[in-house]
């Protein structure tokens, strides 16, 4: 838990990003097979986007996102270089942040 | 410099970066909306429109939704919304027949281009739908995904 995996690379006008993060995203609707109880719900709420402090990105999700999220993105304006940092937090108060440079196309 | 200095000095550069990302992470609530926990519990698509206030969004030809025709993994289902709409302020996703149909509510700003691609799961055959605001009125499209085996039952 709490690891972002982000590729951030420029392509002509835009900063195409692509990000994989690391969450059971249980939907509290699946029972455990061996229990025959449900496994509590536990997914990702929030998750933001910013490039060099600025907020580009804000997201709210609900329990249909799959598990292992992944998110792609575009940045225009942004260039090679600019630090790019994407954080979530889910719906037990559980966070993380990743942090990537963008690459020159 | 021998090569086993420039690893550890390496090496404590990313645990230094690591440290600062954790220390971030300790403090979300400043950065964090709150959560639309009505829309994301509500169970059907006129009930996730009325809260969004959303209902009668026009239909765009203006907005792409890249999806499957058919999942093959219904845990697994990449939907590519894009549009060439002016000025997105929003793109919004609804699977009609999920149990909560409402999966995700992007808020779009500072240069984003009006493009998200996500991975979601789907219960069973649905519409996916994209609502986008743009210029303060909001806009829709749809596209049909047919699920053989649903993601939602594990």
């Amino acid at each position: 838990m709490g690891n972002i995996r982000i590729r951030a690379v420029m392509n002509g006008g835009y900063a195409d990003i692509k990000c994989l993060m690391l969450h059971p995203e249980d939907t509290g609707l699946v029972k455990n097979k061996a229990t025959g109880k449900l496994i509590p719900a536990h997914f990702i709420t929030n998750v933001t986007a910013t490039v060099n402090g600025k907020t580009v990105l804000s997201a709210q999700w609900g329990i249909a996102i799959s598990k292992n999220p992944f998110l792609a993105f575009r940045v225009k304006g942004a260039k090679a270089g600019d630090k790019l940092v994407i954080s979530w937090v889910d719906n037990l108060g559980e966070s993380a942040s990743g942090t990537a440079t963008i690459a020159a196309s | 410099m021998n090569e086993h200095r420039r690893k550890f000095i390496q090496g404590t550069g990313t645990a230094g970066a690591l440290g600062v990302s954790l220390a971030a992470g300790l403090l979300p609530t400043r950065a964090f909306a709150a959560w639309n926990k009505g829309a994301f519990s509500a169970t059907s698509l006129p009930a996730v429109e009325k809260l969004l206030g959303i209902a009668g969004a026009a239909n765009s030809n203006q907005i792409t939704i890249n999806a499957p025709d058919i999942a093959e993994d219904a845990r697994i289902v990449q939907i590519e919304v894009s549009s060439t709409l002016p000025n997105v302020q929003s793109i919004k996703l609804v699977v009609d027949k999920n149990p909560d149909p409402l999966a995700a509510d992007f808020t779009l700003e500072n240069g984003m281009e009006p493009y998200v691609t996500t991975r979601i799961k789907m219960k069973e055959t649905s519409m996916v739908r994209a609502f986008v605001t743009s210029g303060g009125r909001t806009y829709t499209a749809a596209k049909q995904v047919k699920v053989t085996i649903g993601g939602c039952g594990g």
